[in-house]
């Protein structure tokens, strides 16, 4: 039974977008990337289930 | 920005000389439009129908061609039925609701804008901008309020305390008009706004964007189709619509470092054209290279001169947002100006004009370039995050949410103090500060129609029957007894405003909802309408 949500959560899709773009605005690859990884740590860490996250891994991985 | 080839003249209007240039004092109008678009055409036209004389000016003779507004939607619809020009519009137009995102060649996406039955307008329909100026051209010189002076130049403008004196250039040479008020309906490059000296701040896009009209005969489906990287054009994006007599309107991305001429050479847009189409045979008909721009105006009414439309603000043609957002403008002024004309409001009530279509503007400009941001990201590494929505999009609803090709010009719902708070809740599609949704009803000799199409031109109140009672209501608002003066036989009505016997709903001249309440209170609809008047 998957745990991992993928319905969309978010009453503004659109705004929850404009926030992440926002936060590479000006950042080369190198950066983005670096922001990437520690947004991956907070996001996993703050969802706290070791199962969510290992399906969320087998999603990205697959897409 | 645009750059491209004259334009060709597709119809075109005599200038006449008007009395007031012989004149030996200056003539005083209550109301000068500038610019005979569609949206000066519509404030024109729906001051006209209100009752107010009005003198619509423009530089031109002519309707050219050229790959402007296609896209007109719902509410747009609407308010041209209302200015009488509605039902001809979707009879020229083609039709359409539903749009399908791809990214290289699978559907990502898919979209139906109208998903339920009962309005009389359709969601969107496709029509070249021509048509509907041809059409509102048409509806103004059947109106004696209208005045339409082709081939007159705004020159000069000097503000005064009550009115604005204008000078205005001909082909006899210039002459002095005074205004009570002045609308500036010139457009994007709007001469009024630089006259005053007015800054148009916001942000410019790098991208270069092809737009091309091709006649063909296809038979691809009716529907708004968008690619994201497809095989044609690999890395770029790409959008595909219908227009009536076998015209295709086509859109490609060219990125920020296109070189503008080359890229508009007839050989390199057909060499372009044959890998989306292949060996299907078309004609160009026009082609232009666009940046957007999404700005506007910080005030949209600077003493007697009022902004509307693209003169106002400006965004990214991705969501139909520009020349549809320019008619609602023109529609929300209309009535506004009419009253403080007629002595009905004060001035004041224009500052409503300029809250209610700010919030609108504000809103347009926030979508368009949200997609204008996800079609065209500002370096690598925003591409890298729309990539991964994209990528991720077959497989998780949340990507395909996030996913934005334009999102398609709705009608905004005013956060204003013209609206009265509710007393009760009301469930149902109707909302308050928003245009009242359309429902089929049917008319007391037996015939159907449609709620919008039926209201006259001032404040309504809807009320639904309750028992043999019936209240009178207070002078100047036209009442409609649901039950009595029109049936709602399949309750879609009474569904969509949540309506009980005896509720009431005051709407304003624009078909907005301003005030409803559970049961009819003579006391309380005066209050509201005075309130809506901007008497509060």
């Amino acid at each position: 039974m998957p745990k991992l949500v993928t319905a969309s959560q978010f009453a503004n899709p659109d705004a929850a977008y404009v926030a992440l773009v926002e936060a590479r605005r000006g950042l080369d690859e190198r950066a983005a990337a670096a922001l990437d990884t520690r947004l991956t740590l907070i996001l996993a860490n703050h969802i706290g289930d070791i199962d969510v996250l290992k399906e969320a891994i087998a999603l990205a991985k697959q897409s | 920005m645009t750059v491209s080839a004259g334009r060709k003249t597709i119809y075109s209007y005599d200038y006449r000389r008007s009395p007031d240039q012989e004149a030996r004092d200056i003539v005083r109008r209550p109301a000068v439009v500038v610019g005979a678009g569609p949206v000066g055409l519509a404030a024109a036209i729906d001051l006209g129908l209100r009752g107010v004389p009005v003198v619509l000016i423009d530089d031109a003779d002519r309707i050219g061609e050229g790959s402007r507004g296609i896209c007109w939607a719902k509410r747009t619809l609407e308010i041209c039925d209302r200015l009488g020009v509605g039902e001809q519009l979707v009879a020229q137009g083609v039709t359409w609701k539903l749009g399908k995102v791809f990214h290289g060649d699978d559907l990502v996406f898919s979209f139906d804008l109208l998903p339920e039955e009962g309005h009389k307008m359709p969601a969107f329909i496709n029509l070249q901008q021509f048509y509907l100026e041809k059409a509102l051209v048409g509806r103004a010189d059947e109106l004696d309020a209208v005045d339409l002076r082709w081939k007159n130049r705004l020159i000069g403008l000097e503000q005064h305390n009550d009115h604005v004196r204008l000078t205005i250039d001909t082909p006899d040479g210039p002459y002095k008009l005074d205004a009570d008020w002045l609308i500036a309906a010139d457009g994007a490059r709007s001469n009024t706004r630089d006259m005053l000296g007015l800054t148009f701040s916001g942000v410019t896009f790098e991208d270069r964007f092809l737009i091309a009209d091709i006649r063909m005969a296809a038979d691809f489906p009716t529907e708004r189709r968008f690619w994201f990287d497809p095989p044609f054009h690999t890395g770029q994006s790409a959008l595909m619509h219908r227009q009536p007599g076998n015209i295709w309107r086509i859109d490609l991305q060219l990125g920020p470092n296109a070189d503008v001429a080359e890229e508009q050479k007839p050989e390199r847009v057909t060499a372009r054209l044959k890998r989306m189409l292949g060996d299907r045979p078309f004609e160009l008909e026009w082609i232009s290279i666009y940046r957007f721009n999404c700005r506007r105006l910080d005030r949209f009414v600077h003493g007697r001169v009022i902004f509307i439309g693209d003169a106002a603000h400006q965004v990214s043609p991705f969501g139909a947002r520009g020349a549809n957002s320019g008619i609602q403008d023109a529609e929300n002024l209309a009535w506004k100006l009419a009253a403080v004309i007629k002595g009905e409001a004060d001035a004041g009530l224009l500052a409503t004009y300029e809250a209610e279509r700010i919030q609108a503007a504000d809103e347009n400009i926030a979508h368009s370039t949200r997609s204008t941001d996800f079609i065209a990201p500002h370096s690598a590494a925003e591409h890298s995050l729309r990539n991964a929505v994209l990528a991720l999009a077959p497989k998780a609803e949340f990507a395909r949410r996030m996913i934005n090709s334009g999102r398609l010009s709705v009608a905004t719902v005013y956060d204003t103090g013209l609206s009265t708070p509710d007393e009760s809740p009301f469930a149902g599609s109707a909302r308050l500060g928003a245009p009242l949704p359309d429902c089929p009803v049917r008319i007391p000799d037996g015939s159907a129609g449609y709620l919008l199409e039926t209201l006259d031109d001032g404040f309504t109140l809807l009320t639904f029957k309750n028992g043999a009672s019936s209240q009178s209501v207070p002078d100047g608002i036209s009442r409609v007894s649901i039950g009595e003066d029109l049936a709602d036989p399949d309750g879609v009505l009474t569904q969509r405003l949540d309506a009980t016997p005896g509720a009431a709903y005051l709407l304003r001249p624009d078909q907005h909802l301003c005030a409803r309440w559970r049961s009819l209170d003579r006391g309380k609809v005066a209050a509201a309408r005075d309130r809506a008047l901007g008497k509060v």
